[in-house]
């Protein structure tokens, strides 16, 4: 019977179990459910198929193959890792939803046809916004509560998003089946309206342009330990989705070089560090939507190990951001700085992190994003090669420097804390010895990607031309701060394009809404001037002052009288 | 050239204590130090090129002709960098608010 369940269904189960453990006890389980889930992914070869009639239509809820099989080791990993970090919390509902949000996040990617899709990708949605919603616990008092508040609020603006992109799904999934189409969730194509609405929803979770400021919005209003979980699955679901449905879509391309270029402008800028690793994990994004994009084996292979990487060094960057914010209560760089002092392990493991991301060569993101532009130079896409190269140089910047400096060293803060507690360092030296793991040893990697992949990343001008076009930004970093042009960290809001939905839209609807108002109470007037008016006209005939109230005598009555009788037979005669 | 330990100071200065114990950084020599180093590997990064435009032991496998200039790596990390920074600072001009913008 276990081997019928689809993958990801323990996580989903086991999860529900939290809230009657505690202690030891708790912790136990929360390190057991991805454990087994996993083994129970393995016990799955690839090639299993599991179907189900439902109605008249054949759903296919379990499909395992290369492609799937990535994002599920490194979705159980994931869920691993994050688990040891969040050993400290209390909390036991994060922990059911974490879990939930795990299980959810697998199930999906292996689902073989779009309804089974369809429940997941809700799934995703309804269990990750409860770990925006969760206390924040590393905060007091007054702070916590008025984080509390933000968090209430940009939790819901989330579910709103996400809600709506699986409605946009069913929506398309339906107009699909009505025109004929298959449920069947293999390549799609942007061939008609219904696949673009299915295109659209994929779209939204992945972070397009226009559609992106979710992630920045909820991502650094969840718990320390919440963030983490809701950094690997969400997004990275959607790009698998785009990469099973519309690998090789030439708008991908576009879409993607775009993503990897506008958010960083916006990462140099903002102050809480937690937010600019959203929109680093934007940037990111668009390099693997630019791989689905050009549809190549190597393209893909790149997407696909790129997730895997970008999974594990985006974990590892939250993890130490997080641990930050759990001792010190601030993620702000305006407020932090000198913490290299108190919290060397934790420094160290960002480090690690920022090289990663920035794809210094050693690290996991030197021998996976570089396929991707491998791949995008090889179809001779010279502007989107510039921009992708732009955007490699950007994130360093961004991720790569920024975060480790303006954390733990620039302005001594005055802060002294300790250390990150010991699991969570247990959980980032994990973390980090997995990317210089697959950094070093490659192969690895390659061996569980879709493609066979004879990619060779370490030859003597790749990793030259690398370096150069890192220690260079490196150096532009150092020349802009001794020369005093490298902007301060403030304390500041920057808008971005949800303030068309936060501030203008709401603007908007209450204006016009006034406007109507006093139109409708200008229309509610003139009518009520005009029926006293015709109630005066009706008084001044039949008031008491009134013509048609005058008593009138018997004689003048008797003359009228006779003048109408004669009036008629005159009339009568002549006619 | 501005003092080398006051490199990213943010405005607001919030020293609570003076330092406990002499760290790293702490002592300016050994950030000019690290600047110093990171000079120093420019310089060595950009020579690599040399090899490739003189053709000795070094080749570039690339993949377009603009590649294939002297440093062109570097400089466009360099410039684009700069160009970065700049413009995102004159953006946040633009784009800043207080931070209870959006609660109001």
């Amino acid at each position: 019977m276990i081997d019928s369940l689809p993958p990801g269904t323990l996580l989903i189960a086991g999860a529900l179990l939290f809230p009657v453990l505690r202690g030891r006890l708790r912790q136990a389980w929360l390190l057991l459910l991805p454990v087994a889930s996993f083994l129970h992914l393995l016990s799955l070869g690839e090639g299993t198929l599991r179907q189900l009639e439902l109605f008249d239509y054949t759903l296919t809820p379990v499909r395992v193959d290369s492609l799937s099989l990535v994002w599920g080791y490194i979705f159980h990993l994931a869920a691993l890792l994050s688990a040891i970090y969040a050993l400290h919390v209390k909390d036991r509902w994060q922990h059911t939803a974490a879990m939930a949000y795990a299980g959810s996040a697998v199930g999906g990617v292996f689902a073989g046809d779009l309804i089974t899709l369809f429940v997941y990708w809700e799934l995703t949605a309804v269990t990750s916004v409860f770990l925006i919603w969760a206390r924040p616990d590393h905060l007091k008092g007054r702070a916590l509560e008025q984080q509390a508040e933000r968090s209430f609020r940009a939790g819901m603006r989330y579910l709103l998003i996400q809600v709506g992109s699986g409605v946009i799904l069913l929506a398309g999934i339906a107009l699909r089946v009505r025109g004929g189409g298959s449920l069947e969730f293999s390549h799609l194509g942007l061939v008609d309206f219904a696949t673009g609405l299915i295109f659209v929803a994929f779209g939204i979770k992945a972070a397009f342009p226009l559609f992106h400021n979710w992630l920045q919005d909820a991502y650094p209003e969840a718990t320390v330990t919440g963030t983490v979980f809701l950094s690997a699955f969400t997004t990275k679901m959607a790009i698998y989705a785009l990469a099973r449905g519309f690998a090789g879509t030439e708008l991908l391309i576009y879409i993607g070089a775009l993503m990897t270029a506008f958010p960083i402008f916006f990462a140099v800028i903002v102050d809480d560090l937690r937010r600019v690793l959203a929109y680093s994990l934007n940037n990111q994004l668009g390099f693997m939507v630019v791989g689905v994009g050009l549809g190549t084996e190597l393209s893909l292979n790149g997407t696909a190990s790129h997730a895997f990487a970008h999974i594990l060094y985006k974990a590892l960057l939250f993890m130490s951001v997080g641990a930050v914010l759990h001792r010190t209560g601030t993620a702000r760089g305006s407020e932090l700085g000198g913490l290299y002092k108190s919290m060397p392990w934790t420094t160290g493991f960002c480090i690690v992190g920022a090289a990663s991301i920035s794809a210094f060569p050693l690290t996991s993101g030197f021998v996976t994003k570089s396929m991707v532009l491998s791949s995008a130079a090889g179809q001779h896409y010279v502007v989107v090669y510039l921009v992708l190269l732009f955007a490699s140089a950007g994130v360093f910047h961004h991720s790569g420097i920024k975060i480790p400096y303006f954390a733990f060293f620039a302005h001594d803060s005055g802060k002294r804390v300790k250390e990150a507690p010991p699991h969570m360092l247990i959980a980032m030296g994990t973390t980090a010895a997995l990317c210089l793991l697959i950094g070093l040893f490659p192969g690895v990697l390659y061996q569980i990607l879709p493609f066979a992949a004879d990619y060779h990343a370490y030859t003597a001008s790749h990793v030259v031309t690398q370096l150069q076009l890192l220690i260079f930004s490196a150096l532009a970093f150092t020349v802009l701060n001794l020369t005093g042009l490298y902007p301060p960290e403030r304390r500041s809001v920057v808008l971005d394009f949800d303030w068309s939905y936060r501030r203008a839209l709401p603007a908007l609807v209450g204006s016009v809404g006034r406007a109507g108002g006093r139109a409708w109470g200008g229309l509610l007037e003139a009518a009520a001037r005009g029926l006293d008016a015709a109630r005066r006209g009706i008084y001044r005939l039949h008031g008491p002052e009134g013509i048609f109230a005058r008593t009138w005598t018997t004689g003048s009555i008797a003359l009228s009288a006779a003048l109408m009788l004669g009036g008629y037979l005159l009339f009568y005669f002549f006619y | 050239m501005s003092d080398p330990s006051e490199i990213g100071a943010p405005d607001e200065s919030i020293d609570q204590r003076p330092p406990d114990k002499r760290h790293v950084f702490d002592n300016p020599r050994n950030v000019k130090r690290v600047i110093y180093t990171l000079f120093t590997v420019c310089g060595l990064l950009l020579a690599v090129d040399l090899l490739d435009i003189t053709g000795v032991l070094y080749h570039k496998h690339i993949h377009f002709a603009f590649e294939r200039w002297f440093g062109f790596f570097a400089f466009f990390g360099f410039l684009l960098s700069v160009a970065l920074v700049l413009t995102a600072k004159e953006m946040r001009k633009l784009l800043k608010r207080d931070e209870d913008y959006y609660d109001r």
